[in-house]
């Protein structure tokens, strides 16, 4: 009999602890950020997919067509391509691709690259309607960077 | 299963199927439930929905580029699967960690650990009914994210440790936001209790839901908070330590009931004793390098076959790698723990009522694209 | 003339409270509800009526016809006469029967038949179990809200509404404070909220008895559960609060409709709050609680008062 009671007042008393919480929640600010007229601050260290670095004092990338990307990467997602010409020393890139539909971010192409030629490109507001959108050709994005 | 036409008495028994597509069951999971009235008599899960070859790729990769792949088997908890898979590398190539990247490993582990159980109290809640506590716990996860993505460079899906170490040091901005968060979390702590703990509705919905032995755990192969539940002080953080781990004074909460109430207390009390570790790690943090100086590129492992487990937080998570002696493994099997804590449902739902099977199913702490990889 | 009013008051309360409980779930969770039509969301149900209106209207194919397109139908169409009923100030009141309780309470137990009609006709059996349950649920907590009522009606000696709203010289509340918290809870249980709202218990059953619907038949529900909470408060408003009885304002034999308002809507406010704060119960805790706690409490109440009064 006493265990009746005793469970209805614990009960009722428990809801109007947890009606407290709510309406206190009511009265604070909100946290949403009203994307896209707000934006949220993205970190620079967010990876994006990769691009290569225009290097101030030669004016072009660091590549030297070594290729480690293209074997590091575990989702086959980058095609580098070289040729030898005369009177350069090394090979020459002609063509660096990154089908970014098969990218995982894991980093391993940044990392292994011994010229460091390669940074993320932290965007994330990347949407587009076709396959062959994501199909980057970095050479092409390097030379539109400022 | 057979769907057809029944004779005898279970002509008047008739099968709902909480199908792929569900509010509540956290994936995509299927359950036969061959009821009668708003009985369950045999339940019976269907996998496969999410099934992705991660193992096959294991293959034809080399070992070391497995890494973005386990993350992706268990996302709720992709550091510690991380930190697992370097650590099974390790163990077989015998590559030495430097402390700064054990310590930081465990920092960053134990976060994503908080993080989990997180989003499991709120989804959990949701799956009752409530819809308020999820959004606060996705609040304070987000803080959680900020700050892994910060050092690791993805919120979800991290690929961070590397064999050998970690990939990106931490700064001090990291420590910084750490320790509020550690405050941030603790003055939370009390207004969960108020709202959700001692509620007597979730209380009355969890208690004596699908009481389980710790007999039926050692059947089934259930381990993690699920286990622990029962009474049973298993951890594989204390019980075959690896990493730092046994440098740090934390205890491990048990519960005796082995219902659904039992677990989801366990869970809420594993993340006040992950902020204390995050918090004796932080303070003991050792200077050094956060990669080991010679790590091969080409990780040729020798012929054999090697194993490594590690305290996911849903259960004990196990790799299992067979190496031909050649580039790329020959077999990569990963021991999830929620496909053990999944096959225990036909017998444990057995005679509930469908609204126990979801909160039963919710204690679980299911993560489908684990069970199917 | 009185019709036109109750419309008024049915659709306009349909886009005032909807836009309320979004904003007000919004805001308990910290997070804003609508803010895109209009400013800050005013025109979002004007929007979300207008989709509802457009959309096709999908009936299932095995589903019983007459039945399926009846049950919004009846759902919706009773929901007109409570409101000719009730006293909104001492002058507006279309019909002032002699039982107007009675009259309202009946016409409140129609939606169980629709419902019922509208989970069978589905042809799903999860609008089946959504109905079953709907229709225990809502014959169960009938009588504990009668019972509380009733205890009203032995003090004033009438079931006219009018009646009791001006037998209250003391509002009944503080007279009569068990039958209020009776009430309370076999409100939110007669008009399908959370804590009780299994019949539509969104993640066990997606939707339960109204799976099916899509468009008006859907909207006609939603409609026909508003206005269910508006008549509960305002039956609570005349029963418990006074109904437009507050501070004098100009013209008070009509302008008492807004101290009455204020009074039911402050009963909606109390209804989404506790939806967005507490987890759903489980069937057979929803009906030990009426059977075990609420009808006891009521018939003792009832006994208490009938003793109070004959002395």
């Amino acid at each position: 009999m006493k265990a009746y009671f005793s469970e209805l007042f614990t009960g009722a008393w428990s809801l109007i602890v947890g009606m407290k919480v709510t309406i206190k929640a009511l009265f604070t600010p909100v946290v949403t950020v009203q994307y896209p007229r707000q934006k949220v601050e993205v970190t620079p260290n967010y990876r994006g997919h990769i691009d290569l670095i225009k290097d101030p004092e030669s004016g072009t990338h660091k590549c030297i067509t070594c290729g480690s990307c293209m074997r590091e990467c575990p989702s086959d997602c980058i095609v580098v391509e070289g040729e030898k010409r005369e009177g350069v020393k090394g090979k020459v890139l002609t063509l660096f691709t990154l089908d970014y539909t098969k990218c995982s971010h894991c980093g391993a192409c940044v990392e292994t690259c011994p010229t460091d030629a390669l940074e993320y490109c932290n965007d994330y507001e990347v949407a587009g309607s076709t396959r062959e959108e994501f199909h980057y050709d970095l050479i092409k994005r390097m030379e539109e960077r400022v | 299963m057979n769907v057809d036409v029944f004779e005898d008495e279970r002509q008047h028994h008739f099968v709902l199927n909480m199908g792929p597509q569900h509010p509540s069951t956290h994936g995509v999971l299927r359950i036969l439930l061959e009821m009668d009235g708003e009985y369950v008599l045999d339940p019976q899960p269907v996998l496969g929905y999410v099934h992705r070859c991660h193992e096959r790729m294991g293959e034809f990769k080399p070992a070391k580029a497995f890494m973005p792949n386990v993350a992706r088997m268990d996302y709720l908890g992709a550091l510690i699967y991380n930190q697992g898979y370097a650590m099974l590398l390790e163990r077989a190539a015998g590559i030495e960690v430097p402390k700064r990247a054990e310590y930081i490993r465990v920092i960053t582990s134990e976060l994503n650990r908080i993080q989990s159980h997180l989003l499991w109290y709120g989804a959990y809640l949701l799956d009752l009914g409530a819809f308020t506590p999820i959004m606060y716990t996705f609040d304070d996860r987000e803080h959680i994210l900020d700050m892994l993505e910060d050092v690791c460079g993805s919120r979800l899906t991290y690929c961070y440790s590397r064999v050998g170490g970690v990939c990106k040091d931490i700064d001090d901005k990291f420590i910084e936001r750490a320790r509020a968060f550690i405050e941030r979390l603790r003055s939370r702590f009390p207004m969960y209790e108020d709202l959700v703990n001692g509620n007597v509705i979730v209380q009355k919905r969890m208690q004596n839901v699908g009481e389980y032995t710790p007999e039926l755990c050692a059947r089934f192969g259930v381990t993690g908070p699920l286990l622990r539940a029962t009474g049973v002080e298993y951890d594989l953080r204390k019980a075959e330590p690896y990493s730092v781990y046994s440098e740090f004074d934390f205890e491990i909460p048990t519960e005796k009931k082995g219902d659904a109430w039992a677990a989801f207390n366990v869970r809420f009390r594993e993340m006040e004793q992950s902020l204390r570790i995050v918090e004796q790690a932080l303070d003991k943090l050792p200077d050094g390098e956060v990669m080991a100086p010679k790590v091969p590129k080409k990780l040729k492992l020798p012929q054999g076959d090697y194993n490594c487990s590690v305290e996911a937080p849903r259960g004990e998570l196990s790799y299992y790698l067979v190496s031909d002696g050649s580039d790329t493994p020959y077999r990569i099997k990963v021991r999830t723990p929620s496909y053990s804590n999944l096959s225990v449902v036909p017998e444990l739902c057995k005679g509930m009522m469908i609204a126990d099977v979801v909160t039963c199913m919710g204690a679980l702490d299911l993560v489908i694209p684990e069970i199917d990889r | 003339m009185a019709v036109i009013g109750a419309a008024v008051l049915i659709f306009g309360n349909a886009l005032v409270m909807g836009y309320m409980e979004r904003k007000l779930a919004g805001h308990y969770q910290r997070r804003t509800g609508p803010m895109e039509v209009g400013f800050h969301g005013i025109l979002q149900l004007v929007a979300d009526g207008i989709k509802l209106m457009a959309k096709q209207l999908i009936i299932p194919a095995k589903a019983d016809k007459p039945l399926f397109m009846l049950a919004p139908i009846l759902s919706f169409a009773p929901v007109f006469l409570p409101l000719l009923v009730i006293p909104f100030s001492d002058r507006i009141q279309a019909f002032d029967l002699n039982v107007g309780l009675l009259f309202m309470l009946a016409i409140a137990s129609v939606n169980v038949l629709a419902v019922l009609m509208g989970g069978w006709a589905s042809n799903n059996k999860y609008s089946m179990f959504g109905s079953f349950r709907a229709v225990a649920q809502s014959i169960a907590y009938e009588i504990p809200m009668l019972l509380s009522l009733l205890a009203i009606v032995f003090m004033t000696n009438t079931f006219s509404l009018r009646g009791v709203m001006e037998a209250q010289n003391v509002w009944f509340i503080f007279l009569q404070p068990v039958a209020f918290l009776i009430y309370l809870v076999c409100m939110v249980a007669e008009t399908n909220r959370a804590p009780f709202d299994l019949p539509e218990a969104e993640s066990e059953l997606t939707a339960g008895f109204h799976t099916e619907y899509s468009g008006m038949g859907f909207s006609l529900f939603m409609m026909a559960e508003y206005t269910h909470m508006l008549i509960a408060s305002c039956i609570a408003t005349v029963f418990f609060l006074g109904g437009s009885s507050g501070f004098p304002l100009p013209y008070f034999e009509y302008t008492g409709i807004i101290w009455f308002l204020l009074k039911a809507y402050a009963f909606m406010f109390f209804l989404v709050w506790i939806r967005w704060t507490f987890p759903r119960t489980r069937f057979d805790q929803l009906m030990n609680l009426c059977w075990k706690y609420l009808l006891p409490f009521s018939l003792v109440n009832l006994l208490i008062t009938v003793v109070v009064v004959k002395l």
